[in-house]
């Protein structure tokens, strides 16, 4: 038999669900344990956060929310690597990510609160993309971003992230096949949280890993323990260093566990069992990153009760900043709708102001 | 001067925005060695080379979704979509990135790209190559809808959306392609986007189209003029965002109007311009607003699609029904 092509997929992890080192030699990054301290506290804060975002949901001062509980590894992991200049196109969940990259948590509560000055955001790189609902449409937009970076010869690297199920979809490939097609200074990275709203990746694809869709695009992938942060910021450097020295994309699996509802307008108990859910938690990503700095001496329990009581702090400060925030004045559905008012819609735009007027 | 026909003029348009602009990049599938299957993009990638005239894989999404990263990081991507049946696949991309990048970032993220699309029937082409689909898009917000009926406006309104700040959906009538030529100078002059021509002057009725059936309804004028009827005509060049003043204005005077189109009839945009008359001419008017348009079916394939697309014997006729009313 003569074989056409093979491939393999390597499968990273440095820490395993205990905190212990697996015994491959840790990235240089990871032996900053001051850095290694500051990644945690980030992905303590964005379950601060998230907690802090259900709340008001369910107190009824934000809309649907899309939690992010779970993930914190995989998105702090791929928002540390990036540099400022690189673009981020999220989903709607990467909040670990897009804090890092300085999106504010009240631009989160804003968006999500109905408003979209949430999408405007104030510190966070200007060519960030903001949250991106229609499924998959992210990635050709960092595809086209990497292009754009690559025309102007520019060292920078677009990033897009997307779920198992956004994986089927037929952008996500069109991206990953243009990048490899294009040589593009492309990452993107599969969240895969196992579950797609109600269908399991059992049912997603009957791909091994999902990691492999990059192999028919001609791109290095690697499925690496999505709850291993250090496993995620490594594939990630390695991945941008590609893009960035013009030797092209690359596929990116981490593999994690949605913890909680696909959003705050769903119910997983109604479709997945609660032995799957317990299990899931004995591999969460944020106590076994304590554990392995704690055995470093890094970190104990006054620490953490100090920065949980820091986050408490923050988050109210943002919350309190968001419930603050006037409704924007109706006619703004107008004014951002092109570069000039054109003249055809004035009158449209005076009943809208009429209505501000009276109310 | 040479002449030109309006194929050459989408080309030399494109050639001299991408002398005048280094961020204007053209896209598409078989725009590069080939120069386009109508050859819009002919010799463009031997000028500009490989990087800034981008043969993609033969996938619209694709296409439609590098063009607006493109555009968001501050290039101005011109997209070739084949043939508008083909532009499907781009539509959530148009729908839902596109047009409403800058109202749903507050104008921090906008998308000034142009998709160019050969379109309408009446070439003898295979199924699918010969829809009339612009009303698809003049129901988005937020998009602006083109379409030249001369060489000398395809020049000049494809300048102007290129240079446009917001994503321009450009309609090419392809059957017109190659039908005429007309002096075109290569002057870098933009024509204004959300104004209609008024092309012939007249006093009984006013016949409202765009794209190839320009020309019918030109010569429905001359018909008419024979009969003792003064025609006007308006090309409506950009239909949204609309310059219904212009139209009002014309039927304000002639108090009869016609409006030509080669889509199917219901919610076509004729029925727009129709309730606006209706809306804000009504006692303007003294007769009834007439509709000459496709038919409420698929456009046949070739063999009757010209029984399909308006004939200048329809458009005659409207008009003529308008004046027995009153």
């Amino acid at each position: 038999m003569s074989i056409a092509a093979k491939f393999e997929i390597e499968y990273l992890q440095y820490l395993d669900q205990d905190g212990k080192e697996t015994g491959k030699e840790l990235p240089a990054f990871a032996k900053d344990l001051d850095h290694m301290v500051e990644l945690y506290k980030l992905m303590v804060s964005t379950r601060v956060f998230d907690a802090k975002s259900i709340a008001l949901q369910r107190t009824g001062k934000l809309g649907t929310y899309a939690s992010c509980l779970g993930h914190e590894a995989a998105h702090v992991g791929i928002g540390s690597a990036m540099r400022r200049e690189d673009s981020l196109a999220v989903s709607y969940r990467e909040y670990g990510a897009q804090l890092y990259r300085g999106v504010k948590p009240r631009e989160v509560y804003t968006y999500w609160g109905g408003d979209e000055r949430g999408n405007d955001f104030a510190d966070a790189p200007a060519h960030d993309f903001a949250w991106c609902v229609p499924i998959g449409t992210q990635c050709l937009h960092a595809a086209g971003s990497a292009l754009a970076f690559k025309i102007r010869k520019e060292a920078r690297v677009a990033v897009c992230t997307i779920g198992d199920g956004g994986s089927s979809k037929g952008d996500f490939y069109g991206a990953i096949n243009v990048a490899g097609a294009q040589q593009l200074p492309m990452v993107a990275v599969i969240v895969n949280n196992q579950w797609a709203i109600s269908v399991p990746r059992r049912i997603q694809s009957g791909s091994g890993t999902l990691a492999q869709k990059g192999i028919a695009a001609g791109l290095p992938c690697i499925q690496v323990d999505g709850n291993d942060i250090i496993a995620v910021r490594a594939a990630m450097e390695i991945a941008l260093e590609r893009a960035r020295s013009g030797q092209g994309a690359s596929v990116i699996e981490a593999v994690t566990y949605r913890l909680g509802d696909h959003t705050t307008a769903d119910d997983a108990r109604r479709y997945r069992g609660e032995q799957e859910v317990k299990d899931a938690w004995e591999r969460d990503p944020i106590p076994r990153l304590r554990k392995w700095l704690e055995g470093k001496g890094k970190w104990d329990e006054t620490k953490e009760e100090a920065w949980k009581a820091e986050c408490d702090d923050w988050m109210d400060n943002e919350v309190n900043a968001y419930l603050e925030t006037k409704n924007q004045p109706a006619t703004a559905m107008f004014d951002y709708l092109y570069a000039e008012l054109p003249a055809d819609l004035e009158a449209q735009r005076e009943i809208v102001a009429s209505l501000d007027r009276t109310s | 001067m040479a002449q030109i026909t309006l194929i050459e003029a989408v080309t030399q348009a494109l050639a001299y925005e991408m002398r005048n602009d280094e961020s204007v990049v053209v896209l598409g599938e078989d725009v590069g060695v080939n120069g386009g299957v109508f050859r819009a993009t002919q010799g463009l990638q031997e000028q500009f080379g490989e990087m800034r005239v981008i043969d993609t894989p033969l996938d619209e999404a694709t296409i439609a979704g590098l063009t607006i990263g493109l555009a968001v990081q501050g290039m101005k991507p011109v997209a070739e979509a084949q043939f508008e049946g083909f532009i499907y696949p781009m539509m959530e991309h148009i729908a839902c990135h596109a047009a409403r990048m800058r109202n749903r970032t507050r104008g921090r993220m906008t998308v000034p790209a142009v998709w160019r699309a050969p379109w309408g029937g009446g070439i003898r082409a295979p199924e699918h190559h010969s829809e009339a689909n612009e009303h698809l898009f003049t129901n988005i917000p937020g998009l602006r809808v083109v379409m030249p009926s001369s060489p000398a406006r395809a020049y000049g309104l494809l300048l102007a959306a290129i240079r446009d700040p917001d994503p321009v959906i450009f309609f090419e009538p392809k059957r017109i392609y190659r039908q005429y030529k007309e002096e075109v100078p290569d002057d870098g002059e933009a024509l204004p986007l959300d104004v209609c021509f008024v092309l012939r002057d007249g006093t009984d009725v006013t016949l409202v189209t765009w794209g190839a059936q320009v020309k019918e309804c030109l010569e429905a004028a001359d018909e008419l003029a024979q009969k003792g009827i003064s025609a006007e005509v308006i090309d409506v060049a950009t239909l949204t965002p609309l310059d219904f003043d212009t139209i009002a204005e014309s039927v304000t005077k002639t108090g009869r109007c016609v409006i030509v189109h080669e889509a199917p009839k219901t919610a076509g945009f004729g029925a727009e311009i129709a309730a606006r008359l209706a809306e804000e001419c009504l006692y303007s008017l003294l007769a009834p607003v007439q509709r000459v348009t496709g038919f409420d079916t698929h456009i046949p394939l070739f063999r009757l699609e010209m029984k399909y697309l308006p004939s200048v014997e329809r458009i005659v006729e409207a008009a003529e029904r308008t004046l027995a009313a009153s």
